[in-house]
């Protein structure tokens, strides 16, 4: 009898790692060698973590992974966050890549979408962040993880900068289960500005052609935010986070929130709530919130990655940010992901599309562009146990065992800008799990998590509401005239206001007349870098001056 | 092109005086309020986007319905949406009252 093999994969990295040794040095490998070398590691089938991250990419790695023979390596499955460069499509375009599972595919959904329809590449799942990460840790351990850091030392230890990400969670899932970690950097230096990762679990580095691609996501122009945006600031000010007491949240990336951040420091201080509501923010360095940090508001932010720009500023405030020995943003998707799911009060968000039930999704036909982390944050995650004044008041029950609620709001206009309605009656993200074979219906946030609606006309409390019926004729009253708002009844409306189901800017002595721009702390890029005091560095294309 | 349109609707409240609202700027409208001796709202609307015409009726509908106002008003429309056109015309009512 044989006895059994309990280090195979010891055993197989091993082999894999000696195929490459005459073009090793002290750890690395020359870029000119990068092909050869992922052509040597890398075997068919294998199940490859591409670093694509919302904003760092390890580019270098992922053109070079492109350029393989699919001859020698196909039908890899790839396991990515974020689906965002054109080489990430013609790995599946080659054969060298056939099946994915990811969390987010923005920039690529509608050439993904053709991929899927095309059958070049099956969809394992589209998953949430933290699924996807806690996946690396069940089911889905890489074999090799392809990752970007700015600096190694000869140890191999990384310096990731503002924008760790998820690199450190894709080198632990990878590393202590014998895979190859392998790290392209921007220069390799005596001594890491600090160490983000351990020299010990990379097996790999090579300084990359150029600095890894990093895409500003998260900044937002005070210039194009509208008075609807600004009323509707006022309403979540006023209707929600006054109301319920709301201090730890994470707010969406859109200008309807960027309006909230900015309307703290003059309306919020008018109303006197500085220090009694949103002192804990789960946030990117959104540039947007500078005013409201400068005046006092903030206490503290964790950020998931960091913001082009922001890095100045964010080193400066060491009080309020997460930031290494060195100074600069320590950022951390999974931990950050982990804070928004369990430890805030509230998650605010927009979407493309509600249903009468409250389900919403960005989802349109044609595209594919999955999640990202918005589920995660907006959903009640039923396992908390810490209470906190805004978390019990979504409980309604008197009963001696409750459990409170985590607020999720839906903050949107009743029409987008091409005057295509927000409420509909059927989500296309139905159609689009059929005609893209998805098992489920890509939802957004759903219906059932959601507590609050947000719309120009007013809020929708839908955690006071009794039934499902009362929950939709709340929604409803907030729907302008799109064709489900046409279906409320004024009288019933009445009721619901008299009921505090639903409230009108004027129910919430919120006045329409101040609405307009004069209430942002800063009304353009240029007066967010005076808030900073010239420590906040817009890139060019934010600079109109 | 612009398109005009004209709606009415009954009124029985008066306001006291003029407002001004709104830029005329893309996705903007501009609204020009009157206090008016008859008992009536009347409104023209000139828009530089067609085909809305349902969607204006809505928008006037409810909102003289809410406010039965003796007005005249005059909008100019460069593709604002029903959320912008709500909030100018909330807007001009708390300027006229």
């Amino acid at each position: 009898m044989n006895s059994p093999v309990w280090n195979s994969r010891r055993k197989r990295k091993t082999e894999r790692l000696a195929r490459i040794a005459h073009r090793v040095r002290d750890g690395r490998f020359d870029a000119a060698d990068a092909v050869a070398v992922l052509q040597a590691l890398i075997e068919p089938g294998d199940r490859v973590c591409l670093e694509g991250n919302n904003q760092k990419q390890a580019d270098f790695l992922s053109r070079s992974l492109a350029s393989v023979d699919p001859a020698l390596i196909h039908d890899l499955h790839l396991l990515i966050s974020v689906i965002g460069r054109p080489e990430h499509i013609a790995l599946f375009e080659r054969g060298i890549a056939s099946r994915v599972d990811f969390s987010y595919s923005g920039p690529q959904s509608l050439r993904f979408a053709q991929q899927v329809a095309d059958r070049k590449v099956s969809v394992g799942a589209i998953h949430t962040y933290l699924e996807l990460f806690a996946r690396y840790f069940v089911d889905l351990t890489p074999d090799i993880a392809l990752i970007a850091a700015d600096e190694a030392d000869a140890s191999g230890n990384l310096y990731t900068g503002p924008n760790t990400e998820e690199t450190p969670t894709i080198a632990e899932a990878t590393a202590f289960r014998d895979g190859i970690v392998i790290a392209q950097v921007n220069r390799v230096v005596e001594k890491c500005t600090r160490v983000d990762i351990p020299g010990d679990w990379v097996d790999l580095v090579v300084v990359a052609d150029r600095p890894y691609y990093i895409e500003p996501l998260f900044t937002r122009d005070p210039e194009l935010i509208d008075d609807v945006q600004i009323l509707m600031a006022m309403l979540v000010l006023r209707g929600i986070y006054e109301k319920h007491r709301v201090k730890s949240l994470n707010h969406g990336i859109g200008f309807d929130t960027a309006a909230i951040e900015l309307i703290l420091p003059t309306y919020g201080e008018r109303l006197g709530l500085r220090g009694d509501v949103c002192t804990h923010f789960v946030l990117n360095p959104h540039p947007t919130l500078i005013p409201a940090i400068e005046s006092g508001w903030i206490k503290s932010v964790h950020c998931y990655g960091g913001e082009l720009g922001m890095e100045r500023y964010v080193a400066a405030r060491p009080d309020v940010f997460f930031t290494g020995r060195d100074g600069s943003l320590r950022s951390n998707r999974a931990f950050c992901q982990a804070a928004g799911l369990y430890a805030t009060d509230l998650f605010i968000g927009s979407t493309l599309q509600i249903d009468r039930d409250a389900n919403s999704s960005t989802a349109t036909l044609g595209r594919i562009a999955g999640f990202g982390g918005a589920p995660n944050l907006g959903s009640d995650p039923r396992g908390r146990r810490h209470s906190s004044e805004a978390w019990l008041e979504m409980t309604s029950s008197v009963e001696e065992v409750r459990r409170g609620r985590k607020i999720v709001v839906q903050l949107v206009e009743t029409f987008q800008e091409s005057g295509v309605p927000t409420f509909v009656e059927r989500l296309d993200a139905i159609e689009l799990a059929r005609s893209a074979g998805l098992p489920l219906a890509p939802v957004m946030i759903y219906g059932d998590d959601v507590t609050h609606v947000v719309t120009e006309e007013g809020i929708a409390y839908l955690y006071r509401a009794r039934d499902a019926d009362e929950r939709r004729a709340a929604l409803a009253a907030i729907a302008g005239v799109t064709k489900i708002g046409l279906g409320a009844d004024e009288a019933r409306t009445q009721t619901l206001r008299a009921d505090g189901v639903v409230a009108f800017p004027e129910d919430l002595g919120v006045r329409r007349s101040e609405a307009n721009r004069t209430l942002l702390a800063a009304r353009s890029i240029r007066e967010l870098v005076d808030w900073s005091g010239g420590l906040y560095d817009p890139p060019k294309r934010f600079r109109s001056w | 092109m612009i398109e005009t349109l004209r709606y009415e609707y009954p009124a029985r409240e008066a306001v006291t005086r003029r407002a001004h609202v709104g830029v005329v700027a893309s996705g903007n409208c501009e609204v020009l309020l009157e206090p008016s001796s008859a008992k009536a709202a009347s409104i023209v609307v000139r828009t530089s986007v067609s085909g809305f015409d349902a969607t204006w009726q809505a928008v006037l509908k409810r909102f003289f319905a809410r406010n039965p106002i003796a007005v005249q008003i005059e909008i100019n429309d460069f593709g604002a949406t029903p959320a912008v056109v709500a909030l100018r015309l909330e807007q001009a009512l708390e300027g006229a009252r």
